[in-house]
């Protein structure tokens, strides 16, 4: 059982998930910082998972939340190797010109 | 009520922290600021009871996760002011998706129930006494082990394919050829010596140079051996 109450956690969370999307429409062309705003948003998600899983007493939500943290890590990984050989192409990582990728 | 206190305190910071995350002027102070919400929510979870997920989430997240982004963020140099010219101009669309989006979360939150049969409804009920640890681990490798390999697949090909998109064949890298050394003959001779005789004594002589055809591009190779005197 919860300490502390399961619409406090609930609340962080989304208020965390609304910042995640607000950085990636505020940093439209900062790829990085839109990663960033991607790992808050998994971060709120395991955040209510976990607090699920308290309220509950049930593990499972805590298992859950250890897959999302192994699938973010990767995606970091992804999505950083991605930025690093578009910066060698280009010389920029500017979102925009990413578009100049399209057949 | 120390507990209280101690979630007030940490998830004004984690918000905070977010709040910095987003609109840091500078790429490296949002990767810190990553960090410290990292760090916060770690708290979080103890408070929920959850130690072997705020332990991960410290190790993984913080340790791994953010390191990278650090490193990234300082190796390309990028010219940050640039980047940010777009943010005045999406700031409005962006602050109104985000209201709407908290609006619809704090409903959803606000008309749902936890169903009357909820605690016969648990998969793995927390048995008391067993430390969140322990319990995890007696649940992760025998009923969702399948999950544990999975993790480890993603894991792997993650790994893979950072590497394959970032691995750069330079024309000028020393690499082994092991068909080739493998293949080679006529250079080494195999000879039954005699213990405790010198090689000059045995007339043992040099391997023989290879031939010229052999070396595909010898001026690179001299240039690489000048390098070393």
């Amino acid at each position: 059982m919860l300490a502390i109450g399961l619409a406090h956690y609930l609340t962080v969370g989304a208020i965390l998930f609304v910042l995640g999307v607000l950085g990636i429409f505020l940093n439209r062309k900062n790829i990085i910082v839109i990663l960033m705003s991607v790992e808050l948003i998994l971060l709120a998600v395991n955040l209510n998972l976990v607090a699920f899983s308290a309220q509950l007493g049930d593990l499972t939500g805590q298992i859950f939340a250890m897959l999302i943290l192994t699938v973010a890590a990767a995606e970091a990984a992804i999505g950083l190797a991605i930025v690093v050989i578009h910066f060698r192409n280009r010389g920029t990582i500017e979102v925009d010109d990413v578009s100049t990728l399209k057949g | 009520m120390i507990a209280a206190i101690a979630f007030y305190l940490f998830a004004a910071i984690l918000i905070a922290s977010a709040v910095m995350v987003v609109t840091s002027r500078n790429p490296v102070h949002s990767v810190l600021f990553l960090i410290l919400a990292f760090f916060n929510a770690a708290a979080l979870f103890l408070i929920a009871g959850a130690e072997f997920l705020a332990m991960i989430l410290v190790i993984v997240y913080v340790g791994a996760v953010a390191v990278l982004f650090l490193f990234v963020v300082m190796m390309l140099d990028v010219d940050f002011s640039a980047i940010r010219e777009g943010f005045q101009r999406y700031a409005p669309i962006g602050g109104v998706i985000g209201l709407v989006l908290f609006a619809e979360l704090i409903f959803v939150f606000g008309s749902w129930s936890f169903a009357d049969n909820a605690a016969v409804l648990r998969l793995n009920p927390m048995e008391p006494g067993v430390e969140n640890t322990r319990a995890i681990g007696r649940i992760l490798y025998t009923d969702y082990v399948w999950l544990f390999q999975l993790s480890g697949l993603i894991l792997l090909v993650a790994m893979i394919g950072a590497i394959v998109l970032t691995l750069r064949n330079k024309p000028q890298a020393k690499r082994q050829d092991i068909g080739k050394q493998v293949s080679r003959m006529g250079s080494v001779n195999l000879r039954q010596v005699r213990s405790g005789a010198g090689l000059a004594e045995l007339g043992i002589e040099r391997p023989p140079v290879d031939a010229p055809a052999e070396k595909p591009k010898p001026i690179a190779h001299d240039h690489a051996h000048g390098g070393h005197h």
